[in-house]
Formats: structure tokens, sequence, C-alpha cells
């Protein structure tokens, strides 16, 4: 297990209160002004050294995410732009920071912006977290009273101004460009990448875009180094991490923990255990509802980092740990997830649009035992047709979990929906162009 | 996606009243001259909350005049984004979660309970107009699930009874006390936690 003092999110449970005066006896604003003079270099290749990894979900390298934004400021402003809108079913480790540990997020945001020059950030919450936002916000006026960001901020020389965002309620807002066209007030449809937003992003301008528990942790890896974050975890999935466990555990809760440990330590030791034993463990949710789910057979070994759980086809994600017993219908459960994605879809890509209802209703049928045997196979081309068809990752988002579904518990469904289709003889379809693809790819 | 219709009944008239202009133009202050477009979210959010909960037509109009662009951009906006309602709901909006993780832990009793003290089906006003409920999907607090939220605060921790005594405090206008309903402290493991374990004894 991590030890204490290497946990970065000491008031993860608000022991200690959120305030300024708390914060800094925790060690935030401690000596911001001498991590800006090593300059934005030294900054940027910390990071990189600390192999810290964006913690939003996709796992992109953040050292070099910032080493992306140009080098110096033409026309155009720079932007600095804080994903806060959390909303994949079984994460919540965003809202914890948000309003138990605001100042780590707000200084990040100052040693951040320094680094990628930018004078303004806007931090985008998603409106559900109203009373959490108004949190942040009163930590916020705190720092600009304390003379922490504003004008000469900290003492640093750099000017910044932080704003929060409010969003209403669109899971979509959580990928980078949706969440930028959401700011410059239209709905939240994805942009085609590229121009990435690190050179054409907020009003065209260069832009960085990072989760909340990515920035909130980089103060704590300058001051203590990135050979200090580098040695926790395994090689390239460093550092520590805000497990999210819910669902079938006896006691569901947050945790900082080390990268690659265990998914069942995680369970036993810090959830409590499954409810009904360890042999009840029906499947688990490793990374929030768009990473495949694992059977309870590969749960024993498994440990939770990026690329160990890539190998297992599903993926780290969000870190929101949705255990799921043999109490529940494990088909019912993924047949509410195609509803979240189906009501969630901006509607802007019609495989996505159409294929996540699509994908529900099959999957509800299904679940009642109304679908017919070839259905199966339907489902699973369904999903291969969303997945890379769209312009942004919420095609592989909500075709990821039926695939998981499908991989390891076909029989399930299979028992379950045993008749034969109406339409019972075999046509002859015509060869498609792309046929050769077709089979290549199953 | 999911469909919204604005209400049948709409005011001829909207206008912001003082307080709201002036948290309007603070918040179009916040962001770059020419792009006060950015602000459409922020004022469909003051017109909800001057108008009783909900935004109608003319108040989109009004934002579209007040931020000097197209009627019909604002009407796109208002539409996409679910937390803004096109039409009445009740003083006390009560929004149940029912997406897997709320799911498997019971959000169903949840939904029953307003079924049975609210009205039968969602998005319906009570019988004394003052509540309605619907479902909605993740609200982001995921392990102290089931929860829901009433107008701005969070409801943690329920079970059918505990919902039940909110739903009936509401009915008589107090305001229940939100967070956990089962007295652990925010996010932290019942039963004793293994983590932070120094600072708990402090």
């Amino acid at each position: 297990m991590l030890k204490d003092q290497d946990r970065i999110f000491q008031n993860l449970y608000n022991d200690l209160g959120s305030d300024l005066t708390s914060s800094q006896k925790r060690g935030d604003w401690v000596n911001t002004k001498e991590i800006t003079e090593k300059g934005r270099d030294w900054i940027i290749n910390e990071i990189k050294n600390s192999q810290l990894r964006g913690r939003g979900g996709a796992g992109f390298p953040t050292g070099l995410k910032w080493s992306f934004a140009p080098k110096e400021v033409g026309s155009r402003p720079h932007y600095l732009v804080i994903n806060g809108d959390e909303s994949e079913p079984g994460t919540c480790k965003d809202r914890d920071i948000l309003r138990f540990e605001p100042h780590k997020l707000i200084e990040g945001c100052l040693i951040a912006s320094y680094a990628i020059q930018a004078h303004v950030c806007y931090i985008y919450i998603r409106g559900e977290y109203f009373v959490d936002g108004q949190k942040l916000q009163a930590a916020i006026d705190e720092a600009y009273e304390k003379k922490l960001i504003g004008k000469n901020a900290a003492g640093t020389g750099w000017d910044l101004d932080i704003y929060i965002h409010y969003g209403a309620g669109a899971y979509i807002c959580g990928e980078e460009t949706a969440l930028l066209e959401s700011i410059e007030g239209n709905k939240g449809q994805p942009r085609l990448k590229p121009p990435f937003p690190a050179l054409i992003g907020l009003y065209g301008c260069p832009t960085i875009i990072n989760n909340v528990e990515t920035i909130a942790v980089v103060p704590t890896i300058l001051r203590r180094g990135g050979k200090w974050f580098a040695s926790l975890g395994r090689e390239k999935n460093t550092g520590t991490k805000i497990f999210c466990i819910s669902g079938n555990v006896n006691n569901p809760c947050n945790v900082e923990e080390e990268m690659n440990i265990s998914l069942k330590e995680l369970i036993e030791v810090h959830a409590g255990g499954v409810i009904g034993g360890w042999d009840n463990l029906q499947a688990v949710i490793p990374g929030g509802s768009s990473m495949p789910l694992i059977p309870k057979e590969k749960c024993e070994t498994l440990t939770m980092d990026f690329d160990s759980l890539a190998a297992e086809k599903s993926g780290l994600g969000t870190a929101g740990v949705v255990v799921i017993n043999k109490d529940q219908d494990i088909i019912k459960c993924m047949a509410r997830i195609a509803r979240f994605y189906k009501h969630e879809s901006c509607g802007q890509c019609t495989p996505c649009r159409e294929g996540s209802g699509w994908m529900w209703r099959m999957l509800e049928r299904m679940a009642k035992g109304e679908a017919s045997k070839d259905e199966i196979d339907m489902l699973g081309d369904v999903t291969k047709q969303i997945e890379g068809h769209t312009i942004c990752a919420f095609g592989e988002g909500s075709s990821w979990p039926v695939q998981g579904l499908l991989r390891h518990f076909k029989d399930e469904i299979k028992k379950r929906n045993n008749f034969d289709p109406i339409v019972k003889e075999t046509q002859n379809i015509p060869y498609l162009v792309d046929q050769h693809l077709l089979d290549n790819n199953a | 996606m999911s469909l919204k219709r604005p209400a049948k009944d709409q005011p001829e008239d909207f206008k912001f009243n003082s307080s709201s202009l002036d948290a309007a133009n603070k918040i179009i202050s916040r962001y770059p001259n020419g792009k006060q477009q950015s602000a459409v979210m922020a004022l469909l959010y003051l017109a909800q909350k001057q108008n009783n909960n909900w935004i109608p037509l003319a108040a989109m109009k009004y934002i579209a005049k007040f931020l000097n662009m197209p009627y019909i951009k604002v009407y796109e906006v208002a539409t996409f984004y679910s937390m803004f309602n096109l039409s009445p709901v009740g003083k006390y909006f009560i929004q149940v979660c029912t997406t897997t993780p709320c799911m498997i832990r019971g959000a169903s009793k949840l939904v029953e309970a307003c079924k049975e003290k609210i009205s039968e089906n969602e998005s319906e006003l009570s019988p004394d107009k003052n509540c309605s409920w619907m479902e909605v999907e993740c609200l982001g607090a995921c392990v102290t699930a089931p929860m829901m939220q009433i107008n701005d605060d969070y409801y943690e921790d329920l079970d059918k009874e505990k919902t039940l005594e909110i739903l009936n405090k509401i009915l008589n206008d107090e305001s229940p006390k939100p967070g956990s309903y089962r007295g652990r402290i925010n996010n932290e493991p019942e039963n004793g936690r293994k983590t932070l374990m120094e600072l708990k004894n402090a």
C-alpha cells in the first residue's frame, strides 16, 4: 500500500479544511515563485521526467502535450483550459479535488499557464457540480485577495486570470474539442482533428486542455521532483491516481493509490470486499463505463495501470472501478450503459447517433430474452460499424463496453436468446466492394 | 440524443431584472472582446433561475439580442444541453440518477418512491404543483450511490425509506440536509478507512 506521506491529496476526505491557510499548511503555494524562476523548459522537462500521463481517460503524456504549445506567443494569445466536465459513469474524483483541494488546482493552473505562456485559464465544470463549483470560486476569490493569482501572481511576475465556465449536463463536452465549442457558446459537438487545439483551439488560439487531476498533481511533482513521481508505479505508468470504487462492494470509496496496484487489493483492502464475498464477483468495469468489462477469472491477477489493462483489451480510462456481483443481470447493466450513450450522443456523426440507439434497443431485448440467435452477431457487427467511424472517441466509448460484453458473456446471451430468426432462408448476399476488409477483420 | 420540446404555453415577454443584469454583465466581462457569445450558457442559467426554473422562448430571444447573436443559435444551445428546462418544472426539481453504478445499488427504489410521493410519470408536476422529478444520466457521485439531486444539492447514500423521508420534508416545504444519508464523511470508506490515518486521529 502507498505510504501516507506519498499521497498527494492529503485532504481527499476533508479532514483538514480546504481554505487557503490550511492548504498552505499542507505545502500548497509555499515556493511557487522559486518553481517558476527555474524556467519553462525546466518545468516541462521535469513533468516529462515524471512520466505523468493525463488523468482524463486517454492517458496522453502531459509534458509532451505542453511542449506542443508554440514557444513564442504570436499575434494570438495562448489559453489554458481545465476539463472538469466529469461525467463518465463510475467516476467522481474531480469533484473531491474541486471541493477539498481547490488550491492544488489553482496553483497547478498558475504553473501550467506559466509553462505554456497563457494569461487566461478557463475551468470548465459540469453544471450539476454547481455547489462544488461555488467552493472552487470561493477559493479563487481567496487567491485573488491574497494576490496569488491576478496581476503578478504569487510574485512570479506572471499575470493570470482564472474563470469558471459551467457546462449544462452534456457528457460529450468532456471531449476536448466539444468542450472548446461549448466555451465558445455553441452546442458541444466535437471538431475534426487536425488541427489540434495546441495550435488552433479556443477562439482559434493555441490552447492546452488538461484534466483537473492532471493539473492538481503538477505542483507536488515539481516540489518533490519528477524522479520521486516516477519512482511510484512502474515504467510509463508512474505516480499515484485517485481510484473511485463503486458498485457492489461493502464500502464504496474514493482512494488515492499507486499506479499498478492490484485490483484485488483495491477491492478487498480499501472497499471492504465484494458484497457476498470474492466468489460472488461477476465482472469489473475497470475505468469508467466506456471501458470493456473484465470477467472474474482475470480479476484475480489484474493490475491497474494504462498498459496492463490495455493488454487485457480494456483500459484504465478515468479509474472509475465499477464492481458487479452475481446478483446483477450483466446484460441489463450493459443495456443501461448503452442507454446512457444513446442519450448522450451529440448527434453529429450518423454511425454514433443511430448506432448507439440501435445497440441499446438490441441489448434491452436481449436482457428480456426476446432477441433471435443471429442478432448476437449483428450486435457485434453494429459495434464494429461505429468504432473508428466517428469524429471523436465517443464512438469507441459507446461500442467498447458492448464488445466487452460480447467477448466475455456471449454464452450468457446465447443461453437466454435461443430462438431462430423469423426469416429463415439463407439469402444470397452479393459481394460487397469492401468485403475483403470485413473478412480480414473478422 | 435526447428530444426536448419547448412548452406550449409561453409568456409574451421576458426581461432580466436588475440583479440578473448585473450578473450577466459581469459574466460577459470574463470573455475576450467580441466573444460575448461564450456567455450564452451562463445567461440561460440566469434566465432559468429568474423564471421559476425554466426558460421560455421569449428569454432566448432576449438573450440573442443581448449577446448580439442569432436567435437560432441560442435555441440550439438551449435544446442541446439537458440542464436547460424548456417547460415548467417544480420549485423543487428532483433528478434521480439511474445509470449503471446507481442502478446496481438500487436506484429503482428511489424512482418508486418518487412515483409514490410526487407523480406517476416523470416530468409531471405533483398535485400541489411544487415538485417534479425525472430520471437522469450519471450525476457523478457514483461512490455514494444511489443518489439524487434536488435543485443544486446532492442527496447521497439513499434507500427507499430515506428517500421517502426527504420527499416528505420537501412536500412540507422544509429543506432537508444535503450529503450522505448513511452518516459517512464525504467519499471515505465506511467501517474504518485504511489511508490517511494520522489525519483522522489528529
